[in-house]
């Protein structure tokens, strides 16, 4: 037994230091490439960014997006959510499916589908409002168009952490408490179901940062500039600099999620158990 | 965790599962505890009137716009006339559909759907002991970076590892220039190098996958199999693999799906030098077609649809199955 268990052991061992290997070596050899002018070591890739035309603003612009597609997001779901749990079967399916059916239609089909919608304005619907709506849904500075298409992006991925999130806290127990403490719907929600539901809710936002963040197939086909499109353009000109940002945002996103899932951890390990 | 070895789900596992999408159990599970009995009042209270149906509302209105319409535009389009044709702009055809699966588009739809059959398949074979590995160690802060260090390689879009690739293994990557890979007639802008690529973002896509299938697995199980005198291969052959194998087969059709629906790496890397379907969608989409032919990337959109469809019937009952066990 003993020597099953060391056995195991150094499996695991032997296993996670190839795999980590393999994930490691890109991010090295990236972070190299960017620093290794050819005459020797050089940070420009790295000084040069702020500077860099079109980076803050391409940064800016799809921190925008990413902030209103988190918003809604949440105010779509986290209500339909907490609602099918405390009503319908039925509901609940329905709404299990229209969380699903995203995953069915790859993201450049989805594109396709929507350049077509975009297309029955001039067609079709040249003297009726939809052709102001429309326009208006693509206006350059800020285009709703990717919003929603980001949104239903994140559906699955959202719907998932929350429903996961959902599955170990009783809504209907916590709310009818509140009821009954005589507080009324919003405030029973809002200060009893939310606060449960804090980790849910972090995995939620931060699967639909991450997404919005480096998406670039609708965006990019679409004709916006949003960061990602800006890394890929900018890395026909400046190699170097495409590489140190692609680092760059890989760790900072990684940082980012390891540290929300401390505050997460924290939160739980204060509060008492659950009965 | 129970301590009685036996193998039907209790309730209290049933609350701890996590990413299953099926099951529903959960709720009238947990109700029980809840005084209903007592008087009607307080469940009546539970709900507003209508409330479930006011709360799901903006969800569906959304989803309706956001996807009905789309779809409704794919399948419009894909069996119409292009609005550029010259003549019978707007009437029915099967043209977009023949033209989709003929020539260069069948072999980069057979070329997409071989590059993510293989990639797929290499991802749960490597995935699934990685995942066993950082699910029983010791070290809490380890399993915990892997995750979320799988949570932004699975999520976070392929541009910055496409980028990271190239100055790793490309014509002037680090590790091309030392070990001279290239005359070793090595190059990354090839289907073996789009592999090693899109391993990179599904094995951590399985790996997230496969982690709730596997966190599943009771101690008691394997303590059981071990008092039965079986060995450490017996018991994954005879009792965890076949426990598994639905949530595998769900993490294939996952990673499948991701990586048939790639396109940013594929993009930002190779260009069009390797026939891949979105490639070629996003190529028709910017105009690169004959007159009259827009609407083909319409049909090439339904062509992917009907494959990731096809792949995904076959993932939803099986998770079903599994929900049964991993509960």
């Amino acid at each position: 037994m003993a020597s099953l268990m060391s056995r195991i052991r150094w499996g695991r061992g032997a296993v996670l230091l190839i795999a980590g290997a393999y994930f490691l070596v890109p991010m090295v050899c990236s972070i190299i490439f960017s620093v290794d002018d050819n005459t020797g070591f050089s940070l420009n890739a790295y000084t040069g960014l702020l500077s860099a035309p079109g980076f803050l603003d391409s940064l800016t612009f799809t921190l925008e997006l990413a902030a209103v597609t988190v918003v809604v997001m949440l105010l779509l779901l986290v209500p339909a959510l907490i609602a099918v749990r405390l009503g319908s079967q039925r509901l609940r399916t329905v709404i299990e499916i229209v969380c699903s059916l995203p995953l069915v239609v790859p993201v450049v089909a989805l594109t396709a589908g929507i350049i077509g919608v975009l297309r029955w304005g001039p067609d079709y619907l040249h003297d009726t409002p939809f052709f102001q709506t429309i326009v208006a849904i693509q206006n350059p500075s800020f285009p709703v168009v990717l919003v929603l298409a980001y949104v239903l992006m994140s559906l699955p991925l959202a719907y998932r952490a929350l429903d996961a999130g959902l599955r170990g806290v009783d809504v209907r127990t916590l709310v009818e408490a509140a009821r009954s403490c005589g507080s009324n719907w919003p405030r029973a929600v809002i200060t009893v179901v939310l606060p449960n539901l804090r980790g849910a809710l972090l995995n939620a936002t931060f699967i639909t940062l991450a997404l919005v963040l480096g998406e670039f197939t609708t965006s990019s086909i679409l004709g916006y500039q949003p960061f990602a499109v800006w890394i890929y353009e900018a890395g026909k000109n400046d190699g170097q600099m495409s590489v140190a940002v692609s680092v760059l945002s890989l760790v900072i996103a990684w940082v980012l999620l390891l540290a929300l899932s401390a505050a997460g951890r924290e939160r739980r390990g204060r509060k008492p158990a659950r009965p | 965790m129970t301590t009685a070895p036996t193998p039907v789900p209790s309730s209290a596992a049933a609350d701890r599962d996590s990413t299953r999408v099926g099951g529903g159990a959960g709720a009238p599970r947990t109700a029980p505890q809840t005084p209903l009995a007592t008087s009607a009042a307080p469940r009546r209270r539970l709900r507003p009137a209508g409330g479930p149906w006011l709360a799901t509302l903006p969800l569906l209105v959304f989803f309706a716009i956001a996807f009905g319409l789309p779809a409704i535009a794919i399948a419009i389009g894909a069996f119409t006339l292009s609005p550029d044709a010259p003549t019978g702009a707007g009437t029915f055809t099967t043209s977009n559909m023949t033209a989709s699966v003929q020539g260069a588009y069948a072999t980069a739809l057979l070329g997409s759907i071989k590059l993510s059959a293989l990639t797929a398949l290499i991802g749960v074979l490597v995935g699934l002991p990685l995942a066993q590995a950082v699910v029983t160690s010791r070290f809490r802060m380890m399993r915990e970076a892997v995750l979320s260090a799988s949570g932004v390689l699975a999520n976070f879009g392929g541009v910055p590892l496409a980028f990271a690739f190239v100055a790793t293994l490309g014509n002037a990557g680090e590790l091309t220039k030392q070990f001279k890979l290239t005359s070793h007639g090595w190059s990354l802008y090839t289907f073996n190098g789009l592999t090693i690529v899109y391993l990179y973002f599904l094995i951590p896509l399985m790996i997230l996958t496969i982690t709730p299938a596997l966190e599943g697995l009771r101690v008691q199980w394997r303590e059981a199999a071990n008092n039965n005198g079986a060995t450490n291969w017996q018991y994954w052959r005879h009792v965890a693999l076949p426990i598994l194998l639905p949530s595998l087969l769900g993490g294939y059709v996952m990673l499948f799906g991701s990586a048939f629906a790639a396109y940013a790496t594929a993009a930002a890397m190779v260009g069009a030098s390797i026939p891949l379907i979105p490639l070629h969608i996003a190529d028709a989409l910017s105009g690169n077609v004959l007159v009259g032919q827009g609407n083909v990337a319409l049909a090439l959109s339904l062509d992917m649809i009907v494959v990731a469809a096809l792949v995904m019937a076959v993932y939803l009952p099986l998770q079903r199955r599994s929900a049964r066990w991993l509960a």
